[in-house]
């Protein structure tokens, strides 16, 4: 085997490991305290992609009108406000994404 | 309904319900696709990765490390770890929903929980509850778009710029948020831990390496609103 299928094997053994280690971790069942803590996971991994793609898109902090993603961020939050709905959310994010993008490049 | 139906029924759901996610999925996949070629990656192995490993972010990393002429098995097999670390905890916050569940299946439904299908699945049992038949039908719809995508993305990988251009990129920021928002609104001290994810996320990405910046706002986040809770429940 190549250098970078030993690189791929590994990688999909630890990535399982990852996805899979808490059943193993926890056969005994999770601690009350421990699983009240883990009900903000979705909070925190939802909150972890976007604040940074909404505030700092190229890596640097941006807050003002010049930042695409987080215009189109706000039109998002709004469609989500009204509608409630993830696929009208998605449409009216990537249409302002693509309106402000096509208008700067006027 | 008969029981195997209802089983297709949800499976139907949760592939459905991705959607809007997968359409996120089809430029990272075209790119990744692309991108392993360029780094020299053999087709196979491009796919194979994708086969085996499914893993967005850490599948860039170590195509970035490989291009960089990094090729050593150890260094790109531990990034990989560090950069799906985030997962045993997602996997710990699903284990009160599949604990139930019989080994085998808990460890074809964990092979499949990437964020987006955990965020999905989450999202669904908060409006309505859990089953291993929807949480398998966003599984596949993922699995099915991301392996497709970058296989293809090794033979017209160029397109790729163009849907980035298009800013399909920004297809999974727009749906997570809307799948946060309503945690937001229905439950205030998950403002607390949004905010304190947030702030260490931004600041993580501007000063931290790689994506250790997901990890520590995950775990700095989920710590607040452990804090929070317990301090509430003192008062009452």
């Amino acid at each position: 085997m190549t250098e970078l299928s030993w690189a791929i094997a590994g990688m999909a053994a630890v990535t399982f490991g990852t996805r899979f280690g808490a059943t193993l971790l926890f056969r005994q069942g999770l601690p009350d305290r421990l699983e009240r803590w883990l009900r903000h996971v979705p909070t925190a991994v939802l909150t972890a992609f976007v604040a940074p793609a909404l505030l700092a898109p190229r890596g640097v902090l941006e807050i003002g009108l010049g930042n695409h993603a987080l215009l189109a961020g706000v039109v998002a939050g709004f469609a989500a406000w009204r509608s409630g709905k993830t696929g009208v959310t998605m449409a009216a994010g990537l249409l302002a994404m693509a309106l402000f993008r096509g208008l700067e490049k006027l | 309904m008969e029981k195997r139906q209802m089983q297709v029924a949800l499976l139907r759901q949760g592939a459905l319900d991705m959607l809007p996610l997968l359409v996120g999925l089809i430029p990272f996949g075209l790119a990744c696709g692309m991108l392993a070629i360029e780094a020299g990656f053999t087709a196979w192995e491009t796919i194979a990765m994708s086969l085996l490993v499914f893993a967005g972010a850490a599948q860039f990393i170590a195509i970035g490390m490989v291009a960089a002429g990094v090729s050593d098995w150890k260094v790109l097999t531990l990034t990989a770890l560090i950069v799906n670390l985030r997962h045993i905890l997602m996997g710990a916050s699903l284990l009160p929903y599949v604990r139930n569940l019989s080994l085998g299946r808990q460890a074809v439904l964990a092979f499949g929980m990437v964020d987006e299908t955990y965020t999905v699945t989450m999202n669904r049992i908060r409006t309505t509850g859990y089953t291993p038949a929807y949480q398998l039908g966003t599984n596949g719809a993922a699995y099915a778009v991301w392996v497709a995508c970058t296989a293809a993305g090794t033979y017209l990988g160029s397109y790729a710029v163009v849907l980035f251009a298009w800013g399909l990129d920004f297809a999974m920021p727009a749906t997570f948020l809307a799948m946060l928002l309503p945690r937001l609104i229905e439950h205030p001290p998950s403002r607390w831990v949004a905010a304190v994810a947030a702030v260490c996320a931004v600041g993580g990405k501007l000063l931290l390496p790689g994506a250790w910046y997901i990890l520590a706002a995950c775990v700095a986040a989920v710590i607040t609103g452990g804090v929070l809770e317990e301090r509430r429940e003192r008062h009452d």
